[in-house]
């Protein structure tokens, strides 16, 4: 049975004299025990605000979250507030992007990550913070025992995403949400952090849910990739097919337009022509039509349904870029 | 080289740190830029590599003198750029433009684009003639691929790609010789990135454009470079034209900063050796003795602790590299260890906010 079962996830934000706005839209994919699920997309794609319903982090008021996050048995969604608390830290961990605001500036160090301990294992301040200069020294920070007292300002943004990375991990939860954890950092911080995420998904057998923008990250690291355009899965599969044989215009586009380090510099990179804020809202078809080479005339009007494909893929599309390799 | 545009000589850009409650003593130097020569040949794209805080941007701006250089020349076609005084500097900007990152804080929101684009004409006195203004807007905007319609509408109007083509013409409409592009995709989506890139790449073609591109995306950077230059730590490790950097790095750093970006190929990826280097940037108040890089270098040597090694040219290819060892570490000869990560304090290690050092040094802009 998988471990974390999203289906048909919609947010619908509201606001008083605005249209509502639709920043997901049905979203659906499931996480296997251990398996490391990508959310890929451009900026606006609704990638981080799905990752925000899951967790029921999203503010009460002036949005609407509809469908079933089922996280084994439960549907975190029905959840009463105070059982969703229970959860979050201890069976799912989650990981923001910039480490400087998501570490409280002004509680030391070792208190932030102890603290987590002590709300779910009712460990005492002194066993929750021991354990601590442990969960330290396991993400790689030197020294362990006297960055407990420091404050987050004096560690570097890498050493700031390790001690995100221990507290998310304190409880050995099950599943562990990154939502673009190494985008504020420089290249060689990031190729740390990803292979110390990596190792330590390995080792405790964590799924992990890798919410990013950059495919490069994805290709080294995912077993399954989800492609969102405008609040939508357009395409997914194994890492291996999706990059091989990417079916969606839009995959096959991003794909292209990235400079490679690997291959001999061409000319002109490819282009998508136009911008993600060309199409929304989009009312009814591909949000995608308006800027794709391959769009046809049942592109517009009606609905694209996301439909399975080959080795357990999904794809919406009417008019799909043809094969290369025959399966 | 062929014809040389620009020619930095031992450039050295120092901020100072002040401490002290009546009087501003001065307790120590940030050395964001410590030691640059590089020549930058006319048509060319030089490209600046490294990563956040290893003075590329310092350095970018000290070649236009938006930060004042402590030390060192920079020879502009001919004319010495820090010779030059008030009116003369303020006038020979023309010829050098800069487009900066962030096209939503580089433009005015209360500026319309016309009003963006004819303040610079104003400053050097070519906004006279009206019909010959409207028709320079008018190409220059076409020239970016922005319809004329955009004169009278306003930054937020547009997309994040549409922004910065404005950044861009802002930038061209001076007919410049060389421009300075301080990470001009980094704001932006993959897709966006794409346009804009090859909008340089087209420019560059039909104008015959300079480019010093500053960037922290080495894939980005080897696409539109023909020759790139890697820092670390506020000097150049090594120098190369694009292919020959990525088939052949020589300098430990740019070996590791190579592994180390992702590569959009699955199988590439799983196949890749990377290698991890330890711990973070040092701090540029109080860096390393001897070679910079040694702290997080899995090569070092004794010897690293106490000579700085000179940029040198490797071989006939014209390659340069700063480092002592870069024969042996090529050959295979000396292997690699393991590197103990030392701490680094952020408090005292940041690089400063270049964009006070801007309000610093106004004295010389109008």
């Amino acid at each position: 049975m998988a471990l974390l079962d999203v289906r048909d996830l919609s947010v619908v934000f509201r606001r008083r004299g605005a249209e509502p706005f639709t920043a997901v839209d049905g979203v659906g994919f499931t996480v296997e025990p251990g398996q490391t699920v990508g959310l890929v997309g451009e900026s606006g794609c609704g990638k981080s605000v799905t990752s925000l319903a899951i967790m029921g982090l999203l503010p009460r008021r002036g949005n609407q979250v509809t469908g079933e996050v089922r996280f084994e048995d439960t549907d975190l969604l029905k959840l009463r507030p105070q059982d969703l608390r229970d959860r979050r830290g201890r069976d799912i961990g989650m990981i923001f992007q910039d480490p400087l605001s998501s570490l409280n500036p002004v509680i030391p160090l070792g208190l932030q990550v102890a603290e987590v301990l002590e709300r779910h294992q009712g460990k005492t301040r002194q066993a929750a913070l021991r354990q601590a200069g442990g969960l330290l020294d396991a993400v790689g920070i030197p020294d362990p025992a006297r960055r407990l007292k420091e404050f987050p300002h004096q560690l570097s943004g890498g050493m700031r995403q390790r001690a995100l990375i221990a507290i998310a991990l304190a409880c050995k939860p099950r599943l562990l949400i990154a939502d673009e954890p190494t985008t504020a950092l420089d290249v060689t911080i990031q190729a740390q952090i990803l292979a110390l995420l990596k190792e330590l998904v390995d080792q405790s057998g964590t799924a992990l849910v890798m919410i990013t923008h950059d495919l490069g990250v994805v290709a080294g690291l995912c077993d399954t990739v989800n492609v969102l355009y405008a609040g939508k899965v357009v395409e997914r599969a194994g890492r291996h097919d999706l990059f091989a044989d990417p079916r969606h215009p839009y995959t096959h586009g991003l794909l292209q337009s990235v400079p490679r380090l690997d291959v001999d510099r061409g000319g002109r990179l490819h282009q998508i022509r136009g911008s993600v804020s060309d199409n929304i809202p989009w009312p009814e078809g591909c949000a995608f039509a308006p800027r794709c080479d391959r769009v046809i005339d049942d592109c517009v009007g009606a609905t694209v349904p996301l439909e399975p494909t080959r080795r357990d893929g999904a794809l919406r599309c009417t008019n799909p870029v043809p094969q290369e390799v025959p399966a | 080289m062929s014809d040389v545009l620009v020619e930095i000589d031992d450039l050295k850009v120092h901020f100072p740190i002040k401490s002290g409650l009546l009087f501003d003593r001065t307790i120590a130097h940030v050395l964001a830029v410590d030691g640059v020569s590089l020549k930058i040949a006319r048509g060319e794209t030089y490209g600046l590599v490294g990563e956040s805080g290893c003075g590329k941007s310092t350095l970018g701006r000290g070649l236009l003198r938006l930060v004042e250089p402590t030390h060192g020349r920079i020879i502009v076609d001919g004319t010495d750029v820090r010779a030059l005084q008030g009116e003369q500097m303020r006038l020979f900007r023309r010829r050098i433009q800069m487009v900066f990152q962030d096209p939503m804080s580089s433009l005015d929101p209360r500026q319309s684009v016309e009003s963006l684009l004819v303040e610079g004409l104003k400053a050097h006195d070519m906004h006279r003639d009206k019909a010959a203004v409207r028709q320079r807007l008018r190409s220059t905007l076409d020239s970016v691929g922005l319809p004329a319609s955009t004169l009278n509408k306003y930054p937020h109007e547009f997309s994040g790609g549409q922004r910065q083509r404005i950044g861009i013409a802002r930038a061209l409409i001076l007919g410049p010789e060389l421009i300075v592009a301080d990470e001009p995709v980094s704001a932006l989506d993959v897709s966006i990135q794409a346009q804009v890139v090859n909008l340089l790449g087209d420019l560059q073609e039909s104008l015959g454009l300079t480019y010093l591109v500053i960037a922290h995306d080495l894939a980005v950077v080897r696409h539109i470079s023909d020759t790139i230059g890697v820092m670390y730590l506020g000097a150049l490790v090594e120098e190369a034209d694009g292919d020959r950097l990525y088939q052949r790095p020589l300098h430990p750093y740019t070996r590791a900063l190579l592994s180390a970006v992702p590569i959009p190929d699955p199988w590439t990826e799983d196949r890749r050796e990377r290698i991890l280097l330890a711990g973070d940037l040092p701090s540029p108040v109080n860096p390393p003795s001897g070679c910079r890089f040694r702290t997080r270098c899995p090569w070092s040597q004794p010897r690293c602790a106490e000579d700085r090694p000179e940029l040198r040219v490797f071989d006939d290819s014209g390659q340069r590299v700063a480092c002592h060892f870069a024969e042996q570490i090529h050959s295979g000869e000396l292997r690699m260890h393991e590197v103990h990560t030392e701490l680094v304090r952020p408090a005292q290690g940041s690089a400063p906010d270049v964009g006070s050092g801007l309000i610093q040094t106004r004295n010389d802009l109008p």
